[in-house]
């Protein structure tokens, strides 16, 4: 009973931090109908400026995480204004060749201006310490984590059900060419909804770190796991994302605890199983 | 336009059969030569030549799912892999002769294909993708895991391989190696031309421009697509048995993501659709990556990086298309108005 306590605890925690990181690749490939590769290269980019901001230059675990988001935000415009713009609507090859490149890219410049080794983020105290929960003491940072994915998905909910801006998105979704006819700049609503994908990509990719680490390789390494997610969960769709990320991120760590010596063995083989008997992930729209 | 381009291509084929013919002799001569011409230039670096040369068979095999049916994988290392294990795996238990072992690994191959199509075909579009990319993980998860029979991490080493029709012995140079993969390579490829000109090779072309339309003419599409994922991996595995041969190592890496994604790299570099592509990718990439990798891995990155972009954005083709544009371009100019 205490072992499974523990692994659901850690499940959830670990299922949250892949959610913040995944429901904004989620949301560049339902809506915008891109497929992201470089969605982890984003996270990466983020968590270089957080470890930056406050292992170098001292300042406080708040103000890195803002630094990091609006950082990755600001160079990411000119990429979607330069590249992305151009394989909108492209064949999914395209698509995945260009954003590999720009992986590959990303990863090969950060470690020439940063070097190839670990980047750690320092906790704030508060975080740091352990907090007793009954059946066993666990990390204030993991209830951090918890925290931020529920916030996120619940304000991600209320962004796109409840407000003028989320009936837009919508209906650009539905039909591009008829909601451009009715007067709503989708130019504009593209531009935003990946600024938003890539601030949530940089948010995860900063309070994950604990659970994936800062690293050189870090956008390719965990670049397939996005993807699974994305394609487990169902494009676009805030409740698949999660249900995605709990289920594999139970599948994982449940693995890890009981049988460490078969690595990813376990993650792999659901994943096939789920996307074989649901081609369109849990909850995908029929296209 | 690119649908224009490829019907009349295709149209114009069985009219141009002659021209055809002769043009891939052409092709195939071309080859040879390249390949006896890297033998006597390159002598000191035959090992790094062989080893372009099992991977050009992993991305030729690759170009007959993507480029001739449309199914876009991230998992084709799977089928190389399978084919590298078994021929290692054979070898360490007795079974010597280089011909026997590549049979075995082409057989090992196209076996891994028919399970991998089976899986992979169920899904489409990225669905399809996932599958591909997490069927070549759990293959290298398994391949680490069942170190018993396969070294694990520590690779599948001790592979003593007996002469080639029990004359010539695989020396320390690999110019054995290199020549036989050389024939290797050059007999695939035109078993492939058979192939891929052949009504079935038509058929899998027409799937890739539009399956309903084949489904209404009364052709079954995913037993075709099966049949053209079992001789790819036939053709990759032959691959992994000629890399297994001529290293006489067999490692975690012959069957890894990286792999798969570099061989599609290196496919759309040259040209999808088009076995000439495959092979022209295939020696400019691993070529370029010889050469900048040694100076520094994360340059190499940047660059393959960049190169990635400016083809997706500049050469849609590849450069087997580009090169192709460029010389109809010029007879256009000297033969005036066409």
């Amino acid at each position: 009973m205490q072992t499974i306590l523990s692994i659901a605890t850690d499940a959830f925690a670990y299922g949250m931090a892949l959610f913040i990181i995944c429901i904004g690749l989620s949301l560049t490939m339902g809506l915008m109908r891109v497929v992201n590769l470089a969605h982890g290269a984003f996270a990466m980019i983020a968590g270089y400026i957080a470890s930056y901001a406050a292992r170098d230059l001292g300042m406080g675990y708040g103000v890195a995480i803002f630094l990091a988001i609006i950082g990755t935000i600001i160079i990411s415009i000119p990429l979607e204004r330069l590249l992305y713009r151009r394989i909108y609507g492209s064949p999914e090859l395209t698509q995945v060749l260009m954003t590999i490149g720009i992986t590959f890219c990303v990863i090969g410049i950060t470690n020439y201006f940063f070097g190839p080794t670990l980047k750690t983020i320092p906790l704030p105290e508060a975080l740091a310490e352990p907090v007793d929960l009954g059946f066993r003491t666990i990390a204030a940072h993991r209830l951090f984590v918890m925290a931020c994915g529920v916030a996120v998905a619940f304000g991600l909910w209320y962004l796109i059900e409840r407000t003028t801006f989320g009936t837009k998105v919508r209906a650009t979704v539905d039909n591009a060419a008829m909601t451009d006819a009715l007067g709503v700049r989708t130019q504009v609503i593209y531009a935003v909804s990946f600024a938003i994908a890539v601030g949530l990509a940089a948010f995860g990719g900063v309070v994950a770190a604990e659970f994936l680490p800062i690293e050189p390789y870090y956008a390719l390494r965990y670049m397939v796991i996005f993807l699974v997610v994305v394609s487990v969960g169902g494009a676009g769709s805030i409740l698949g994302a999660i249900a995605a990320c709990l289920v594999l991120g139970a599948v994982d760590t449940s693995g890890r605890y009981l049988m460490p010596e078969f690595g990813n063995f376990f993650f792999y083989a659901a994943v096939i199983v789920i996307v074989f008997m649901f081609p369109r992930g849990f909850f995908g729209r029929a296209q | 336009m690119q649908f224009v381009a490829q019907t009349e291509r295709m149209t114009a084929a069985p009219v141009a059969g002659r021209r055809r013919w002769s043009r891939d002799a052409v092709g195939v001569i071309l080859i040879v030569a390249a390949g006896v011409a890297g033998y006597f230039l390159f002598p000191d670096s035959l090992a790094l030549l062989t080893r372009i040369i099992a991977v050009a068979l992993l991305v030729l095999s690759l170009d007959l799912i993507v480029g001739y049916c449309g199914v876009a994988s991230l998992g084709q290392a799977t089928l190389f892999g399978a084919g590298a294990y078994a021929a290692g795996i054979a070898c360490v238990n007795g079974v010597t002769e280089p011909l026997t072992l590549i049979a075995i690994g082409a057989v090992a191959g196209a076996a891994a294909g028919l399970v991998m199509g089976a899986i992979m075909l169920r899904a489409h579009g990225l669905a399809q993708l996932v599958l591909s990319i997490a069927i070549v993980q759990l293959a290298h998860e398994a391949a680490n895991k069942a170190s018993a029979y396969t070294g694990g991490s520590d690779g599948l080493a001790g592979l003593f391989v007996g002469p080639l029709f029990g004359v010539f012995e695989f020396d320390l140079w690999g110019q054995t190696a290199y020549l036989f993969g050389l024939s290797l390579l050059v007999a695939v490829f035109i078993i492939l031309k058979f192939v891929v000109s052949s009504p079935f090779g038509m058929l899998c072309r027409g799937i890739k421009e539009d399956p309903i339309r084949i489904r209404a003419m009364g052709a079954f599409v995913f037993p075709v697509l099966l049949k053209m994922f079992v001789i790819s991996g036939a053709v990759a595995g032959t691959g992994g048995a000629l890399a297994a041969i001529s290293t006489q190592v067999v490692g975690l890496d012959s069957v890894s993501f990286e792999l798969s994604a570099n061989a599609l790299v290196m496919l759309v570099l040259g040209g999808l659709g088009t076995l000439y592509g495959a092979l022209i990718g295939t020696v400019i990439f691993m070529g370029f990556e010889h050469v900048v990798s040694a100076i520094n891995p994360f340059h190499w990155m940047t660059m393959v990086g960049a190169l990635l972009i400016a083809v997706v954005l500049a050469a849609p083709g590849g450069l087997s298309d580009l090169l192709d544009q460029i010389s109809a371009g010029k007879k256009r100019n000297s033969g005036g108005r066409p």
